[in-house]
């Protein structure tokens, strides 16, 4: 057998948040700091080097690794494609800023906030690794735990209301996965997903399987209505968990749909594609009017999440290559942008503590990096043409464009909107006037944080104008998927 | 007949040794500590005859008692989960001055009760080994005979157990009276849906054994009897005859009702919803942690009885791989008690548990583990043992009774959450004292590994607990 290199990729950072554990702590907290930030690099040295030697010419599973598991009918199954390789170093990448992040802005209990993000990390890149639909519950559903203490412990005033409403809402849409996950081991006789693939669910409990699992990825994704815990656990969040929350637990969502509800269901996501397409078109257009009346950064950052995981849903259901990669190119970067962003508002939290729009103003003539950056992102974030934000945009428009012109049309609008309110943002922060003094006093961004943007801002812009590495290493497996789809939908006579 | 003693020799070694001990005790001064002693060693002998013996399954005395590879299983668990509970709640006892010598005593009567009930295949055997236990747990639950509060929970246990009990009794007759037989193996010959009577006594015999495993709409001594008695006693209830009465319940639908199972199975699904939805809703508004267990735990008796309520192997199975953990989580959580001492007081409110984390962090880590494991989150052991379960209810096709269950475990980890929420997030109000309690120590860091790694080795106890069904 080869070597185990995803389940390492997958308990390294656990493995080093038990040293972490034992550590001494001390006024600075230099020693967890030093490790946590070891191993981060190192698992993300590790998924860059799976990435390099993936193999984007096969649709196959790479790196598959199997142990008996749970009375020999459930397995410990782990492979990656290209579509979870992408994620996997997204992960990766965004955890050791998370760290970096937290020296400044983490001032009490570091050490068991860096275990908090470590064995997080862990159940993250476990979820986008495992090929068992039960292995996959576990790991989705564990991450609820570091989450809810990173919010709870390090959040803002409203931490426990926000806390709560995170784990509950998360957890309810959870448990009818979990009946349906055990549902499918019933009438397929197994829960290796790459077996479910071929076996084919009859069609008559797909509609019903689909839904649950619908369920837990709606509410994590999240989609209107069940998307109200997102702004408040945004907002209370520390400004790590914030990143880790925008970047990367979102995504999760967007995953299962294309790993699980398509290739599993794929009539059922034929049937309820209206309900998608209605309830992404109310998230792109309404929580993007929502975003504009916000007086908080945060959570004006945090309704603009929302509605670009309206385009994601969209291009998701599309069933076209286009919409698909736009999904999943628009996945990673929102991840990149809205991490900055929150890092951004961050930056200044720290400085005066206060996410109110209107304590800022005119930061452009005291912070002129920081203000360099934060435009740099916002236009990302409205989708620019030249930055990451444009190219899943217009690919989401343009696979939808192919379904049905009323929802692209729709969902176009909701790009002139998110220019409204992210240049209204800018406006009102960056240039302006300044109406206080202790804004005149503010010290521009320090060598860490310019560090964390500048890295993430480079990265924006080399995948606006340079997609290849990502949309090569996509274009095989998403192929597959939509082949597959229509192989199974041919099948059943629909179309 | 002689010659098959030996399958009694738990039983008779476990009787003669107390009535040595309890000689001991009364010709001794002071001896609590060496009748402690002692009886950790009979139960830890026990278990070695015990593990001693073949498990092929024999009958003795006109097949009213059974030996077999079930009962040791539910026999060694019972004696292991007292031999924790007892030994960490050592220091509290004394601390309480409860450490009179009949203490252990009263416990190993229990115990032998216990023995009895699980092994009895008669109905006589059966209902003797109960009264036994039922009698011996009367007095430990008013042991704190100057205290009110456990005067009052014991005379409240004692009345109403002592109706259930009539009813139990009451039951047995009737199927005596319908069967023609007290012994089950001929019960089971006789009986058929078409015999009311069957059914009749089948209810008011379910009814006796719901009110001893306090499963909703019995269920109603149980927050008193927790919060009244003293945390060692409550922590004994709360996990050994639970065990036995489960193994009970579950040897009642095996054998003499084998032919009545649906009949049987409407009632134990309406009570384990019913017990599912109290113990879910009933605790959020709980000040005491031991009243607040005492729903938790009707809560868990609930989702036991969803395994149970399949009416198959591959239910009663996770029934038994759910309780097995449901004592690991109960004996640790009940552990951390005993460490929650200020000015030699050991407080009770959940609102002393305030802000623990800064003062107490390896304290608080425990009751994260333990209550996340409880709520079911995965990856603790408590998700898998909530998994086997609605693994075993969803291969029936009860997706009602599943999704009824998976969403009260919603409900019930909020006040889970709550206490979490109390230790992690708010202000520290209370610094403990450093209780030196090595033992509660020990079996809270067995409880928090056996959780923390159980997901390594999921199946080890499975493997286990099917074992005990292949005849």
């Amino acid at each position: 057998m080869n070597f185990p290199i995803l389940s390492t990729l997958i308990f390294l950072p656990l493995l080093s948040s038990f040293f972490i554990f034992l550590s001494k702590e001390n006024k600075n907290n230099n020693g967890a700091i030093y490790i946590s930030l070891f191993s981060s690099l190192a698992t993300f040295i590790l998924s860059l080097f799976i990435w390099y030697s993936f193999d984007p010419m096969s649709s196959e599973f790479q790196f598959l690794e199997e142990k008996k598991w749970i009375n020999s009918f459930i397995k410990f199954k782990l492979g990656v494609d290209g579509i979870s390789i992408l994620f996997i170093v997204l992960t990766a990448f965004i955890t050791p800023i998370c760290i970096i992040s937290c020296i400044n802005s983490v001032k009490v209990r570091v050490k068991e906030f860096l275990i908090a993000i470590l064995i997080l990390e862990t159940f993250m890149i476990g979820v986008f690794c495992s090929l068992d639909l039960v292995v996959f519950y576990i790991f989705f559903e564990a991450g609820l735990i570091p989450m809810f203490l990173i919010i709870g412990v390090w959040g803002g005033p409203r931490r426990v209301y926000s806390a709560f409403k995170f784990f509950l809402f998360t957890l309810l849409g959870s448990v009818l996965m979990l009946v349906a996950i055990i549902a499918i081991y019933w009438i397929t006789g197994t829960t290796d997903v790459t077996e479910i693939y071929k076996i084919k669910i009859p069609s008559d409990y797909q509609n019903l399987l689909w839904l649950a699992f619908f369920s837990s990825f709606a509410v994590k994704m999240p989609m209107w209505p069940v998307h109200t815990w997102l702004p408040d656990a945004h907002v209370e969040a520390p400004t790590a968990g914030s990143v880790i929350l925008a970047a990367i637990l979102l995504k999760m969502a967007g995953y299962g749909f294309l790993r699980f509800s398509i290739p599993m269901f794929p009539l059922a996501s034929e049937y309820f594609m209206p309900l998608i397409y209605t309830l992404s078109i109310i998230a792109i257009i309404y929580t993007s009017l929502v975003a504009l009346m916000q007086e908080d950064m945060k959570k004006l950052i945090a309704y603009s999440s929302v509605a670009h995981m309206g385009y994601v849903t969209l291009g998701i259901f599309t069933f076209t290559k286009q919409g698909i990669e736009g999904s999943i190119f628009q996945m990673i970067s929102h991840g990149l942008i809205s991490a900055a962003l929150f890092l951004c508002v961050g930056v200044v939290y720290d400085r005066l503590h206060s996410r109110m729009i209107s304590t800022y103003g005119g930061l452009v003539n005291y912070l002129p990096k920081y203000s360099f950056l934060f435009i740099v992102f916002a236009l990302a974030g409205l989708g620019l043409p030249g930055t990451s934000g444009f190219l899943g945009e217009f690919l989401v428009l343009a696979g939808a464009f192919q379904k049905n012109y009323l929802v692209s049309m729709l969902a176009t609008f909701g790009v002139v909107l998110g220019a409204a309110y992210m240049l209204w943002l800018t406006k009102r922060v960056i240039f302006g006037n300044t109406n206080s003094n202790e804004i005149k006093n503010l010290k521009d961004i320090n060598n860490l944080e310019a560090l964390m943007l500048i890295t993430l801002a480079i990265l924006v812009i080399l995948f606006g104008f340079y997609p290849s590495p990502l949309m090569d290493t996509l274009n095989i497996s998403v192929n597959n998927l939509i082949n597959n789809y229509e192989i199974a939908i041919r099948a059943s006579g629909l179309n | 007949m002689i010659n098959n003693l030996n399958i009694l020799l738990p039983e008779i070694f476990l009787t003669l040794s107390i009535f040595s001990i309890l000689m001991i005790g009364v010709f001794l001064k002071n001896s609590f500590n060496l009748i402690f002693n002692l009886s950790s060693v009979i139960i830890i002998i026990t278990i070695a005859i015990i593990f001693n013996r073949p498990n092929i399954e024999e009958k003795i005395f006109l097949d009213s008692f059974t030996r077999d590879s079930f009962s040791n299983f539910f026999k060694i668990l019972i004696l292991i989960s007292s031999l924790f509970v007892l030994n960490t709640s050592k220091n509290y006892i004394i601390d309480k001055k409860l450490d009179k010598f009949e203490y252990p005593i009263i416990v190993l009567f229990s115990i032998l009760g216990m023995f009895f009930m699980v092994s009895s295949n008669d109905i006589i055997v059966f209902y003797l080994g109960l009264e036994l236990q039922s009698l011996s747990l009367y007095i430990l639950a008013s042991i704190d005979r100057d205290n009110l509060k456990s005067s009052e929970s014991g005379i409240k246990y004692f009345i109403l157990s002592a109706l259930s009990s009539g009813l139990l009794l009451y039951g047995c007759s009737l199927l005596y009276g319908f069967s023609g037989s007290t012994n089950f193996d001929l019960i089971a010959n006789e009986l058929n849906k078409e015999n009311i009577g069957a059914v009749f006594s089948m209810v008011f015999i379910l009814v006796g054994l719901a009110f001893k495993i306090s499963a909703v709409p019995f269920h109603m001594w149980t927050p008193d009897v927790y919060e009244g008695a003293p945390t060692s006693i409550t922590s004994y209830f709360a996990v050994v005859p639970k065990v036995a009465g489960l193994a009970v319940l579950i040897k009642f639908m095996l054998i003499p009702f084998s032919n009545i199972l649906s009949e049987w199975q409407t009632i134990i699904v309406f009570i384990s919803i019913a017990s599912m939805i109290l113990g879910a809703v009933a605790a959020i508004s709980q000040k005491n942690i031991k009243r607040l267990l005492a729903y938790s735990s009707i809560g868990h008796i609930g989702y036991a009885l969803a395994g149970v309520a399949t009416g198959n192997i591959s239910g009663y199975q996770s029934a038994i791989i759910y309780i097995s953990i449901y004592v690991i989580m109960n004996i640790g959580i009940f552990s951390c008690l005993y460490l929650l001492k200020k000015d030699g007081e050991y407080k009770e409110n959940i609102s002393d548990l305030s802000g623990v984390s800064k003062k107490h962090p390896l304290l608080a880590i425990s009751f994260l583990i333990i209550l996340f494991s409880l709520a079911g989150i995965p990856p603790l052991g408590g998700f898998f043992a909530k998994f086997y379960v609605f693994s075993a209810v969803i291969e029936q096709k009860m997706f009602t009774l599943a999704i009824i269950g998976l969403l009260t475990t919603v409900i019930s980890a909020f006040y889970y959450l709550k206490i979490i929420k109390i230790i992690y997030f708010d202000d520290s109000a209370i610094t403990f004292d450093a209780v030196k309690n090595k033992k509660a120590q020990a079996s809270i860091f067995i409880s928090c590994s056996i959780l923390l790694t159980f997901f390594l080795y999921p199946s080890i106890l499975n493997k286990l607990v099917v074992s005990l069904f292949i005849n």
